[in-house]
């Protein structure tokens, strides 16, 4: 197991290399100059110059990786360029109230996912059946930036239920949570048919039905907990789907998580702060995946740590 | 629009004869005026930094203006200047010199009073190419300024304090603007000791000697000001608090002030929302429209074949149709046909520039070798309403033949293209367009129509430079004796109608501005499309319901 865990997080490290290298590389080759951004549209070529050289950008491609690299392993994400502040100060600020989506997010997925696909699969063929498969589509497809708006005019203008947008209580954090679980709601009702299917077919079953269990405690104490095995070594996975969704939720709703940090760091070329939501980013999708991969075995004792 | 023209002419000569020698009596207040009370407003950015020397975005300008001030500022919702902090001013007769003397007793919002000091302190610190200011340009003039931008030193030779309450500026030829230089927010005074405390971090820590001051920051979610009690300009502001939320699409936010919950809603009214909010009578009474001093234009890029021909642009200019352009953004703009807007002094209210006509923009591209038209490319910023408003642009070039494809690209990419003597032939500038940084016709010259600005990286995107303008552009400048502002702003209208007859631009609208309050919200409407303060005067704004 620590053999496994060390080789991980090493693989770990060297993806992180790699995402760093590529996001760097990339932000260098964009037609875009952040020196005329920082500099605005008064300046003179001499300060333009003078601004390049004081943040180091006239130094070659290499130079200026290996300087933001070292100075990454000391854990110094660098200054913002339009709003100077460290880096590291706005992603912490931000990081939390992300978090806080992602959980609210994770748990609407899973409760609405996985009661759609057991009604689903135990009606099987019925038109309920039918309806949730639609239902599970349109959440798949629906654009997350309508999903959200139809959202927040039903039930925050409308109905007056829930806070049109904001940050602070838990009423404020229904609707994004919805918005960014329908996705994966969706897709969670959808495995859990299948599998629930696949395992209400198996002799186990037969054998409890056979000994005249109810049908309750067939469903509930045989099945579900063979059926959601697969379902749930998904949700690690999740972590990556939802760093893109975030964006786009945290927008709509003015949620202050670093989807919308990074939104505008895009719009302004400020490449530290780009760097640094994306290097944030890899990590939470790598530490998702981890924790998928660990939790996997034990959840099913088939599968085993290689 | 027209409300803002009182300003232009004759306005803004009188309040400068008036105020050379000193300050005018305090402006009359609002009788209605009531004292106290909160708003809430919002934005969809969140606000990068109140920092005076740095913040350079329609968000923070006027947040800005209510932390700090500067020597001069304008009479509210309009563009006549008036002195601020200074209390006098005098300028020499060659219009090199300028002696502001300084008010007593105003107070930064630790306490300590500002002094002469300050102000030099200040304006050196913006000049530095250590503070990475994007306003240091601004202060090219002032004796020394080379110097301190080529690192040699770090403050101006021109800026002395006389003594604590007079401050000397000399500058290197005369400079008709700056006034207008002294007002905008880069030449708002800072205290050292707080700058020195927070070094780069002082743009989230403001202090100044502003009607408000900062009561809190909670990053990307709010900004809260306080009235500050202490203000040196007794009777302001208005209000006790402002709270900024951040983050807010401008459709939730208008749903919000639909339903009262906020005051502001400072990214306007949605295209999508636009006509229903202006065909209902109560909300469309809580509307104020104002003129901007804002033009979106066409560059065609004039050392590039074939717009280095100048029937190709004057053909260009004839081809589009600017009202249904108005048209297709809900008439939130006016047609323009000259680079200045409407509001700004020098505009030529006699100029007509080019008529919409099909036929003979197609008879100037025969003319020009081109009776089949020509392909070519048309660069725009990528957000609604711009890719749209190409479209019709594109449409209007295939009408006379001019096969234009759109690059729609983000907003970095469109200016590094333009800054790029080969990047672009055509480009909107919409999303990206001139806002003038003060009410001042030089202002629209410079940086986008001067040979300064036709350079790599610059902002002359249509690489047009006639060094004939230039000169004259220089001799208007040096104009500073107020009583010669009318003669002075002729000059500047004869500048850019020579332009309009090179034709480097084809000029599209001048932006109308329309802001939405709460039912609540009391003052001039002017102090919220204020063209200076881009666009709340929150100094001067109060609510109703309080008392």
């Amino acid at each position: 197991m620590i053999a496994y865990l060390g080789r991980r997080l090493l693989q770990s490290v060297l993806i992180l290399f790699g995402v760093s290298l590529i996001t760097f590389a990339l932000l260098y080759l964009l037609p875009a100059d952040p020196v005329r951004q920082i500099a605005g549209r008064s300046a003179t070529p001499e300060t333009v110059e003078n601004i390049r050289r004081q943040l180091g950008l006239d130094q070659p491609f290499v130079i200026q990786y290996w300087r933001y690299v070292t100075s990454l392993a000391s854990g110094d994400l660098g200054r913002s360029y339009i709003q100077r502040s460290q880096v590291t100060e706005l992603i912490v600020s931000r990081l939390p109230a992300t978090l806080l989506l992602m959980v609210g997010a994770i748990l609407c997925e899973v409760i609405i996912g996985l009661t759609m696909g057991l009604i689903a699969a135990v009606k099987r063929g019925s038109a309920t059946d039918q309806s949730l498969m639609v239902a599970s589509f349109i959440g798949v497809s629906a654009p997350q930036f309508v999903v959200g708006l139809l959202l927040l005019y039903v039930f925050a203008v409308r109905l007056g239920w829930f806070p049109i947008g904001g940050y602070g209580t838990w009423r404020h954090l229904v609707l994004p949570s919805l918005t960014l679980g329908v996705l994966g709601a969706g897709w969670y009702a959808r495995m859990m048919r299948s599998s629930m299917i696949d395992v209400l077919r198996q002799d186990y079953i037969r054998t409890a039905r056979a000994k005249g269990l109810a049908r309750r405690a067939i469903l509930f104490r045989h099945a579900l907990p063979n059926a959601i095995l697969p379902v749930i070594a998904m949700i690690g996975i999740d972590i990556g789907l939802f760093m893109g969704g975030i964006v786009v939720v945290e927008g709509v709703f003015g949620w202050p998580g670093i989807g919308q940090l990074a939104w505008q760091a895009i719009q302004r070329v400020d490449i530290p702060i780009i760097m640094g939501v994306t290097l944030v980013s890899a990590c939470a999708i790598i530490i998702g995946n981890l924790i998928a991969d660990i939790v996997a075995p034990f959840i099913d004792p088939r599968i085993k740590l290689r | 629009m027209k409300r803002f023209l009182t300003s232009t002419v004759a306005a803004s000569a009188l309040a400068l004869m008036l105020a050379t020698h000193a300050a005018s009596a305090e402006e009359a207040m609002d009788p209605n005026a009531k004292q106290g009370g909160e708003i809430i407003a919002t934005y969809k950015d969140d606000v990068t930094t109140l920092d005076p020397a740095i913040g350079y975005d329609w968000q923070n300008w006027s947040m800005i203006k209510s932390l700090f001030d500067g020597l001069m500022d304008y009479e509210p919702g309009t563009t006549n200047l008036k002195p601020d902090l200074a209390e006098s001013y005098d300028i020499a007769p060659d219009g090199k010199t300028f002696t502001f003397k300084l008010r007593h007793g105003v107070k930064f919002h630790n306490g300590r009073e500002l002094t002469a000091d300050d102000v030099k302190y200040s304006i050196d610190r913006v000049a530095n190419p250590k503070t990475q200011s994007p306003g240091a340009g601004f202060f090219g003039s002032i004796k020394g300024y080379d110097d301190v931008a080529a690192g040699k030193t770090e403050g101006l030779a021109g800026v002395t304090v006389v003594d604590p309450y007079t401050v000397k500026f000399e500058l290197t030829r005369p400079d008709a603007t700056f006034l207008h230089v002294m007002a905008i927010n880069f030449s708002h005074v800072v205290p050292k000791e707080e700058v020195e405390k927070y070094g780069a971090d002082f743009g989230k820590h403001p202090v100044g000697t502003g009607a408000f001051k900062l009561a809190e920051w909670t990053l990307g979610q709010r900004i809260v000001f306080e009235r500050n009690p202490d203000y040196w300009h007794k009777g302001l502001p208005h209000l006790d608090k402002i709270t900024f939320e951040v983050g807010q699409e401008p459709i939730v936010a208008l749903l919000r002030l639909q339903k009262g919950e906020i005051d502001l809603a400072l990214d306007g009214i949605p295209p999508a929302k636009f006509q229903e909010v202006m065909a209902d009578p109560e909300q469309k009474a809580r509307v104020v429209e104002g003129g901007q001093l804002h033009t979106g234009y066409i560059t065609m890029n004039t050392q590039m074949a074939p717009f280095d021909n100048v029937k190709v642009r004057q053909a260009v200019n004839m081809a589009i149709n600017k009202d249904r352009i108005v048209q297709l953004i809900n008439n939130r703009a006016v047609p323009a046909n000259q680079p200045l807007p409407p509001s700004m002094p020098g505009y030529d209210k006699a100029f007509t520039g080019y008529a919409y006509d099909v036929a003979k923009a197609k008879a100037l591209l025969a003319e020009a070798g081109h009776p089949d038209g020509f392909e070519t490319e048309l660069f725009a910023m990528n957000t609604d309403p711009n890719p749209r408003i190409a479209q019709a642009i594109q449409q209007d070039l295939a009408a006379v033949g001019i096969k234009a494809s759109i690059q729609a690209l983000a907003q970095a990419n469109v200016i590094a293209a333009g800054g790029d003597k080969a990047g672009a032939p055509m480009i909107w500038s919409g999303g990206m367009g001139w806002i003038a940084d003060f009410p001042d016709p030089s202002n629209f010259y410079g940086p986008i129509l001067g040979c300064a600005g036709a350079v790599p990286g610059g902002w002359n995107w249509s690489w047009y430079c006639n060094k004939d303008l230039d000169a004259k552009a220089a001799e208007a400048d040096s104009m500073t004796d107020p009583a010669k502002s009318e003669e002075r702003n002729k000059m500047w209208s004869a500048i850019y109608d020579k332009i309009m007859a090179d034709a480097p631009w084809a000029p599209v609208f001048n932006e109308q501005r329309f802001t939405m309050k709460s039912a609540r919200m009391g003052g001039a409407d002017n102090l919220y499309v204020d063209p200076v303060h881009v666009f709340i005067n929150y100094d001067n704004v109060y609510v109703n319901d309080v008392q």
